[in-house]
């Protein structure tokens, strides 16, 4: 298992985020938690990735750690996140922000810069042609991109992503959940957070339903895909209809 | 005024206004990273300074005693947090790894005080010391305070400048010092003299301020520390811990003002407190920059030196008052561009 994690809860105070929550994500796999606003789902990534203290033990990448690993340290181990906005180094250029993906990787010895700016810019050719221009002034889609190429550039074995779609133009989704399907023939596994339910089911092996903190039903892909409630709630009327015909 | 007088007043304060600019940039390159105002960074000038004069002298500079009670601080206080959060072997590892570097140089120090070496070595020696206080004191003091607000972080940096002062008295003793020159020569620009000296200050901040910008733009470690004050938790997952760049910040920044403090040992006698003036302007320059433009805040800072060399002829008496006024209506035009944009909570 890259990630498991068994009651875990996270707290801001008195008030609990993520209460209860099982997780488990084997090596190739694309694990999705999909719920509303609000539910628990950026918290919940945020404490795995250590920015945030949470109780109940977090196994990495088969190991049960114990004190609670630093997100540096989690960075060394090969987890990776993206998160919501990004957290782009938006004044400085494409370049800098994708060698500073590697910059972990980097000190730790690994010499292999402009292999993986090569492999990055394969992958996302628009950045290439702009790779001197300043990160913020990269569009919506862009910016996603360039996220997600200083990500793979730390090489991480299991990369995070909280809400990859959000904001961006349908085509350019589209794209995106391409690029992250791809991840898996890299040996990248992901653990994926979507408002856009339906496309993110459509990618993945597993999933969660979160809803208030807590995990309220889980199962394979096609399990969920098929579950009356996850499509009441999540896939809409169309697929609903679609279902019963 | 004739024009002999004005171009010696105009040498004068570019040679000031040099060193005020380096203690500016080192100002400005902790607080763009570590959000810190560092009103000590005098102190660090001070510290070099007397620790540079005592090894010329042949005496076991203070510095080497002081560094070891920060040593052992910092050993200390990483063990008892180790004990608290029940990671005592990892803190230990952890404490033992930063404390090594400085303990390596307060014993080379500690050795070759008593011999005679070249000034050049000495002066060496004497910034390495000072160099490695820097990490030790962003350790002790600001690193458990990391997500402390600006303000609580600028009353504690005012609080490390009492106690840095009174340690400066406690280990190097009330006496002022003055060095021989680095090179005891003197050119002239016509009628002009200029020591060899001042050439060697501007010399220097000319090659630091490159050697910084090279350093920011050009290598992966200075990107990263740009990126740490640009956006923290995006460098964060990254692998570049805040931890990490206060820490390279803390020594660039000890690494300059001990430079200063070599450089400047042989202009005027340096006491134990005459860093925080020094330090003090270089503080009106880098407001001058508003805090976020180096180039702007090197030209505050030669218009503070040439501004006190001026007034130190017309108004001695009033030289620093003169100074310090400058801040005034800096801070009312930087007030009045600033009106309409939104209050950021840093």
């Amino acid at each position: 298992m890259l990630l498991e994690c068994s009651d875990l809860s996270v707290s801001y105070g008195k008030i609990a985020a993520v209460r209860g929550v099982s997780l488990q994500i084997a090596e190739g796999q694309i694990v999705t938690i999909v719920g509303p606003n609000g539910a628990g789902k950026s918290t919940l990534l945020s404490a795995l990735m250590g920015l945030l203290p949470c109780s109940g033990p977090v196994a990495y990448f088969g190991r049960a750690r114990k004190p609670a690993p630093s997100t540096e340290a989690l960075v060394r181990l090969g987890l990776g996140l993206i998160p919501e906005n990004r957290e782009l180094f938006a004044p400085m250029s494409i370049d800098d922000n994708l060698r500073l993906g590697a910059f972990d990787r980097w000190r730790a010895g690994a010499r292999d810069m402009e292999a993986s700016l090569a492999e990055v810019f394969a992958l996302f050719p628009r950045l290439e042609e702009r790779r001197a221009q300043p990160a913020g002034t990269l569009s919506g889609g862009e910016r996603q991109m360039l996220a997600i190429g200083r990500a793979l550039m730390g090489r991480p074995k299991l990369l995070m992503l909280d809400e990859p779609s959000l904001g961006l133009a349908p085509l350019i989704v589209r794209d995106i959940f391409e690029i992250i399907k791809s991840l898996r023939a890299r040996g990248v596994s992901v653990l994926l957070i979507e408002q856009n339910a339906r496309a993110a089911i459509n990618i993945s092996d597993y999933g969660y339903v979160m809803e208030a903190g807590e995990f309220v039903l889980q199962g394979s892909a096609a399990e969920l895909a098929n579950n009356a409630k996850v499509i009441e709630t999540y896939l809409g009327v169309s697929s609903a209809a679609k279902a019963e015909s | 005024m004739n024009s002999f007088v004005a171009s010696y007043l105009i040498q004068e304060g570019i040679t000031n206004g040099a060193i005020y600019c380096l203690l500016a940039v080192a100002i400005l390159l902790v607080f763009s990273v570590t959000r810190i105002i560092f009103i000590p960074q005098g102190e660090f000038v001070s510290y070099a300074a007397l620790t540079y004069a005592a090894l010329r002298e042949g005496k076991l500079p203070g510095t080497v005693g002081f560094t070891l009670a920060l040593v052992s601080v910092m050993v200390g206080a990483r063990l008892l947090r180790g004990i608290a959060e029940g990671n005592l072997r990892h803190s230990l590892l952890e404490a033992l790894k930063s404390a090594l570097l400085p303990l390596l140089v307060a014993v080379v120090v500690f050795a070759s005080a008593p011999y005679v070496l070249p000034a050049a070595v000495d002066a060496l020696l004497a910034i390495a010391l000072v160099t490695a206080n820097g990490p030790l004191i962003y350790a002790i003091v600001y690193q458990p305070l990391a997500k402390s607000s600006t303000l609580v972080l600028l009353i504690v940096s005012m609080a490390l400048h009492l106690v840095l002062v009174e340690f400066g008295l406690f280990f190097f003793g009330p006496g002022g010092a003055r060095t021989e020159p680095l090179l005891d020569l003197s050119f002239s620009i016509g009628s002009l003299p200029v020591p060899a000296q001042s050439l060697a200050i501007y010399l220097a901040a000319a090659v630091l301020i490159l050697g910084l910008f090279l350093f920011s733009e050009r290598t992966l470690y200075g990107k990263a520390l740009r990126a740490a004050a640009i956006n923290p938790l995006g460098a964060r997952l990254m692998g570049v811990s805040s931890t990490m760049a206060g820490s390279v910040a803390f020594a660039a920044s000890a690494f300059i003002g001990a430079v200063c403090g070599v450089l400047v040992s042989s202009v005027t006698t340096i006491y134990y407190d005459t860093g925080f003036v020094l330090g003090l302007k270089g503080f009106v320059a880098a407001v001058i920059g508003g805090f976020v433009s180096y180039p702007l805040a090197a030209l505050g800072a030669l218009a503070v030196g040439l501004m006190e060399s001026f007034s130190a002829f017309y108004a001695s008496q009033y030289k620093e008052t003169i100074v310090f006024t400058l801040i005034i209506p800096v801070l009312l035009w930087r007030s009045m561009r600033r009106r309409g944009t939104p209050e950021e909570d840093h």
